[in-house]
């Protein structure tokens, strides 16, 4: 893997989170990747991942529009995640909410021209310090088998 | 405490698998203590206590330490470890995604130059 293609997060002050990574291709492709559900749901939740696999995938990408993701794990589990599109600006910028908690985060994710490539930024900023130790908390407890599976997927993808 | 269960490490799982030991996590979250004051509050032997302690030394829970003849024991910096680990797993997720979303990238790359 490219060394300066490796992805970053950061934990920025008590209730923000920022992770970065630079694409090898021009913002307009990265965001079609991102806004076109039909791409979207092939990347998200890469497939090996704690086998869970996504069910459904709407996704209105425009300023005001509405997503509702569903996964699930093979069995009669599903999980929704939802909320809204605050802000849309094409081959730029996406904010959306996260609606599904009742301490949601705002998530950023920023595509900028770095001479034809992209350095994306992904930036959750949670309404209290709480909530980010909240989610921290509620990811880890399903962490241990999704890592195991993600280092088969990173191994596979690594050749 | 609530911190100390967020690594996804099986020995703090293990450690903590047990009441008396959540108990003891607790009871050192308001306060250092000797071995034989936890002891006495969970109304055990020393023997008994000394192994709790010990699975919870081993998981990082909990660090001890002798002063002339006895052992003091106070919590671990599980919750530091806690964050690097997860801060590490969100990395790894995010870099599946990244490394899908390349391949993707590389599929619309190929289909332009086709067009």
């Amino acid at each position: 893997m490219n060394e300066q293609n490796r992805t970053t997060v950061e934990r920025k002050g008590t209730r923000e989170l920022l992770v970065t990574r630079l694409f090898d291709a021009p913002p307009s492709m990265v965001y079609q990747a991102w806004s076109q559900p039909e791409l979207f749901q092939r990347w998200w939740m890469p497939r090996s991942a704690s086998g869970i696999s996504l069910l459904s995938c709407d996704m209105d990408v425009r300023t005001g529009g509405k997503y509702r993701l569903e996964f699930g794990t093979g069995g009669s589990d599903s999980m929704a995640f939802y909320g809204k599109y605050l802000e849309v600006v094409p081959n730029e910028r996406i904010v959306w909410t996260n609606d599904e908690g009742e301490e949601g985060a705002i998530t950023t994710v920023t595509f900028e021209d770095q001479g034809g490539k992209t350095l994306l930024r992904f930036h959750e900023i949670y309404p209290s310090a709480a909530a980010l130790e909240e989610a921290l908390q509620g990811s880890a407890a399903t962490l241990p088998e999704q890592l195991a599976q993600l280092d088969q997927l990173l191994a596979g993808i690594g050749d | 405490m609530v911190q100390c269960l967020a690594p996804p490490l099986d020995l703090s799982f293990a450690a903590l698998a047990d009441a008396t030991r959540r108990g003891i996590v607790e009871r050192l979250g308001r306060g250092d203590a000797s071995i034989t004051s936890l002891a006495d509050q969970f109304q055990m032997t020393l023997t008994g206590m000394k192994k709790h302690v010990q699975v919870l030394e081993r998981a990082g829970l909990v660090v001890t330490r002798k002063i002339g003849r006895v052992r003091k024991c106070a919590l671990g910096k599980c919750d530091l470890s806690a964050e690097a680990e997860w801060i590490e797993s969100c990395r790894k997720l995010f870099e599946a995604r990244f490394d899908a979303l390349d391949a993707i990238i590389d599929e619309m790359k190929q289909e332009r130059r086709d067009e």
